[in-house]
């Protein structure tokens, strides 16, 4: 054994500061701690923030103009009618809810599929891969979905089921179920991820297989995960805007069938506010608009929220 | 004995069809990215030269170049990160370090989810009615990329959290044990400890910020402008804007022109992702603990 | 032995988390000095009262304390935390090597206290790993990552960093639990060297390390202090309590 230094420490010679460097240095921890919960409060300030400034701009409308049985019941959209100005916004509802249903058609049993596979049955080298194509699948920038909706998708359409226009429902529906495949997958993973393994193995101790395992023992241990995962999906669905203006046709009615052109709430803002004039009713009645894609994307959001919170608890 | 036997094979035969069905679906996913990358390339490499990248438009953007469209997307990219970096990163540490579990931060996380959840456009109607109208920014590149970074903040703030609560409790305990107060924890062992998972976050901001459309619309981008902006407060053209008035506004562009740029703007986006992911990969076998 | 002066008073202190009381009404004191054990079966309330007496206690949500400690007869909380936590070291039961190179790790706490003058920090970094006996092995490699160092060396570098600041009360909470017997023998001759210059307040699990080096021992039980005494009287059938007769003897916990 090597034997203890024999030099001691020498006597107490603690490093001491002035007390006017101590109370500075208190003071500074103070000022950053300060600093620190001003950012922390960031979120909160903005979100109020998003609701105040875009519910002013809607205010002298919705005092005025707005009653809610045109709003919801009305197709009739002509803000600069010379005529008649009509705010009925029922067809642009539909719009939004047809694209959206739309895209859950397709989004859902591939998404939600795709979380199972990779979270229960892949390997984790396939995994760490299909979690990379889900990532830059979710990077592709949404003007580059319209884009793509436009030059690839309108004339693959047209030709394959001989309509007249391919910029349509089914054309929406597609991109925005690419769109949301990769919120659905990511969060449908983190639900099932987040089921212990004990689950696993005392289903497959009593001789469960792993397909037994997984749609009988982990799918429903994680289901509410998966609805938030399916609410978030379709949150993203709702409120995306530029591909849904470049893919969906831009034509106001109420559809009947896929191959209808629509046109969706957020597209409505995007593709109009340019045109209106600042302070004017057509001008407000687009952020009364915006006001409603807030509160929905808001319950939305508060729902998945509380699903996946309320999900994590119980385990 | 041998009704049991064939009941596991079947069994087995079930579960292989049914992973090799949800192996398909995987690999769905795979098939759109080739294809559009595919295609992009095929249309859009023919356009890129160095005309393309380097000229301004002209004669109503048929003919020219898209430099100041790129200019203005790393304008735009850069100024928004100089806003919500710094915020997005403290309020991270906030919640984090300092947030007791509580009704308050409750609230906090519920608006950062969200915030996270807002649609893009109502993010461009507050950019619209907060900075260019209430603060009188006007519609310029300052009030474009406040709004891009009110919508980049809950993602810088989720990263820097997730990879500031990946530092392990005890090396924050070991530095208040030695007398070092929460912030000096925070500054000289936290952070530096995470700076890999930030950079990740702020790297996936920037290209969330160089992709989207809709907050920029009216906020500080334009159609068209020759010269490059002077200041803050001018307006600028960016990618995304770019693509879109290429796509469905101008009559009579060549058809690789959208192309070309739809594939400088997937470049760029795809090549800051792979950026993001490499140096995920090269920090998680360079590790110091 | 006898009449020495107090350096930590600790009255009627009480502590709980949430509802459930860990500590319950403890006084003692602890002398100038001296190796000061405090023995017990686990969550006895050992690691909490250490806490309390650096005011780690802080950090840790739910926790409710009463009573006072008193350092020189001063309360510790007419003080900042961070500077009580300077004059009152702690090492902690897992060798915690920080994220960083070995000098920076034992020159971590004086630079946080405001010491930047370079040479006096070598100085300060080659002295606490002398004392805590690692010198020999890191010195020619103090700018490696601490964490690759093994878990007996980086118990002593956790001890060379709380010494670092020269604290005048030096906290060991089960500081063996996680090295070597040979490790731990070279630890105990660096405490008892210590001890000269620090009051030493050893937490152990083990009853003998506390029979070889504590000039008194305290033993806990369910929060509660069931006596305190010189170690030579208590382990040598002075005991006045029969739990702590038991434990000694190897009868429970």
């Amino acid at each position: 054994m090597q034997a203890v230094d024999a030099k001691a420490l020498p006597a107490l010679q603690t490093v001491e500061l002035s007390s006017f460097h101590k109370r500075l240095r208190i003071w500074g921890e103070k000022i950053i701690e300060a600093l620190i919960l001003i950012c922390g409060l960031s979120a909160i300030i903005l979100v109020l923030g998003i609701f105040i400034f875009v519910f002013k701009e809607a205010w002298p409308f919705l005092l005025s103009r707005f009653s809610w049985r045109e709003f919801l019941t009305s197709p009739e959209w002509y803000p600069d009618s010379a005529t008649k100005v009509r705010y009925g916004a029922l067809a642009l509802f539909a719009g939004t809810a047809s694209i959206t249903i739309g895209s859950m058609v397709v989004a859902l049993p591939v998404g939600l599929g795709t979380a199972i596979y990779i979270s229960e049955f892949c390997s984790p080298r396939f995994k760490e891969i299909a979690k990379i194509v889900i990532e830059i699948l979710a990077a592709i920038p949404s003007v580059v979905w319209g884009f793509v909706a436009i030059m690839i998708l309108n004339p693959l359409i047209i030709k394959l089921f001989d309509v007249p226009i391919g910029l349509n429902i089914l054309n929406a529906s597609v991109i925005l179920a690419l769109m949301a495949i990769p919120v659905i997958v990511s969060i449908g993973e983190d639900a099932l991820r987040a089921v212990p393994d004990a689950y696993r193995e005392a289903a497959e101790a009593l001789g469960a297989t792993r397909l037994e395992t997984t749609f009988r023992v982990v799918v429903p241990a994680a289901k509410n995960g998966l609805f938030a995962a399916l609410l978030l999906g379709m949150g993203r669905a709702i409120g995306e805007t530029m591909a849904v203006l470049m893919a969906t046709g831009h034509s106001i009615h109420m559809p009947t069938s896929v191959f209808d052109s629509v046109r969706t709430l957020t597209a409505t803002i995007a593709a109009e506010l340019g045109e209106a004039p600042k302070g004017g009713e057509h001008y407000q009645a687009l952020f009364t608009i915006g006001l409603f894609l807030f509160a929905i994307s808001f319950i939305v959001n508060l729902t998945a929220d509380f699903m996946v919170r309320g999900f994590r608890r119980k385990i | 004995m041998f009704g049991l036997t064939t009941h596991l094979q079947n069994k087995r035969r079930k579960e292989r069809r049914v992973s090799f069905l949800l192996g398909c679906l995987t690999l769905c996913l795979v098939l759109p990215i080739a294809f559009i990358v595919g295609v992009l390339l095929f249309k859009g490499l023919p356009a890129i030269c160095w005309e393309f990248l380097a000229a301004d438009p002209i004669r109503g953007m048929t003919a020219g170049g898209i430099f100041p469209a790129i200019i203005g997307t790393i304008y735009l990219v850069l100024l928004s990160l100089l806003f919500c970096v710094p915020i997005g990163v403290i309020a991270a540490v906030y919640l984090s370090e300092y947030a007791a579990d509580n009704w308050f931060t409750r609230a906090i996380n519920l608006a950062i989810v969200n915030l996270a959840g807002v649609p893009s456009i109502v993010h461009a109607l507050f950019g619209l009615g907060a900075f260019v109208l209430f603060l009188k920014f006007g519609t310029s590149l300052l009030a474009a990329s406040a709004t891009l970074a009110v919508m980049n903040l809950p993602v810088v703030i989720t990263a820097t959290r997730e990879s500031l609560e990946a530092v392990p409790r005890q090396f924050r305990e070991a530095c208040w044990n030695l007398g070092a107060t929460r912030w000096q924890a925070i500054r000289y062992v936290v952070l530096p400890n995470s700076l890999p998972g930030i950079l990740t976050g702020v790297i996936f901001a920037v290209s969330r910020a160089a992709g989207e459309t809709a907050p920029i619309l009216f906020t500080g981008a334009v159609f068209y402008k020759a010269e490059l902006p002077q200041s803050i407060l001018d307006q600028c053209m960016a990618l995304s804007m770019h693509l879109f008035t290429l796509s469905t506004q101008v009559v009579g562009v060549p058809e690789a022109f959208p192309y070309g740029t739809a594939l400088v703007l997937v470049g760029i986006v795809f090549a800051v992702n792979t950026l993001s992911i490499a140096l995920r990969f090269y920090f998680r076998t360079h590790r110091k603990w | 032995m006898e009449n020495q002066t107090k350096k930590i008073e600790i009255s009627d202190l009480t502590a709980r988390y949430a509802t459930q009381v860990v500590l319950k009404n403890i006084t003692m004191d602890i002398y100038k000095k001296e190796i000061f054990a405090i023995i017990g079966p686990a969550s006895a309330g050992k690691s909490t009262l250490l806490k309390c007496i650096n005011r780690m206690s802080d950090f840790i949500r739910n926790i409710s304390v009463s009573g006072s400690i008193k350092l020189d007869g001063q309360d510790t909380r007419s003080e900042d935390g961070s500077s009580l936590r300077r004059r009152v070291g702690m090492v902690s039961p897992l060798p915690v090597g920080l994220p960083m190179t070995v000098w920076d790790n034992v020159a971590f706490a004086p630079r946080m206290a405001g010491v930047r003058d370079k040479r006096k920090l070598n100085e300060i970094v080659e002295d606490c790993l002398r004392n805590a006996a690692l010198w020999d092995e890191v010195k020619d490699r103090l700018g490696t990552l601490a964490t690759r160092l093994s878990g007996g060396q980086q118990q002593r570098l956790t001890i060379a960093r709380s010494l670092s600041l020269r604290p005048e009360v030096l906290c060991l909470d089960e500081f063996s639990i996680a090295i070597d017997p040979v490790t731990t023998m070279r630890i105990e001759e660096v405490l008892e060297r210590l001890k000269v210059n620090m009051t030493i307040i050893l937490v152990t699990n083990i009853v003998q390390q506390a029979r070889r080096l504590a000039e008194r021992t305290a033993m806990m039980l369910d929060g509660q202090l069931i006596e305190v005494g010189y170690t030579s009287e208590l382990f040598y059938g002075g005991a006045k309590d029969p739990r702590t007769k038991e434990y000694i003897e190897g009868r429970f916990g």
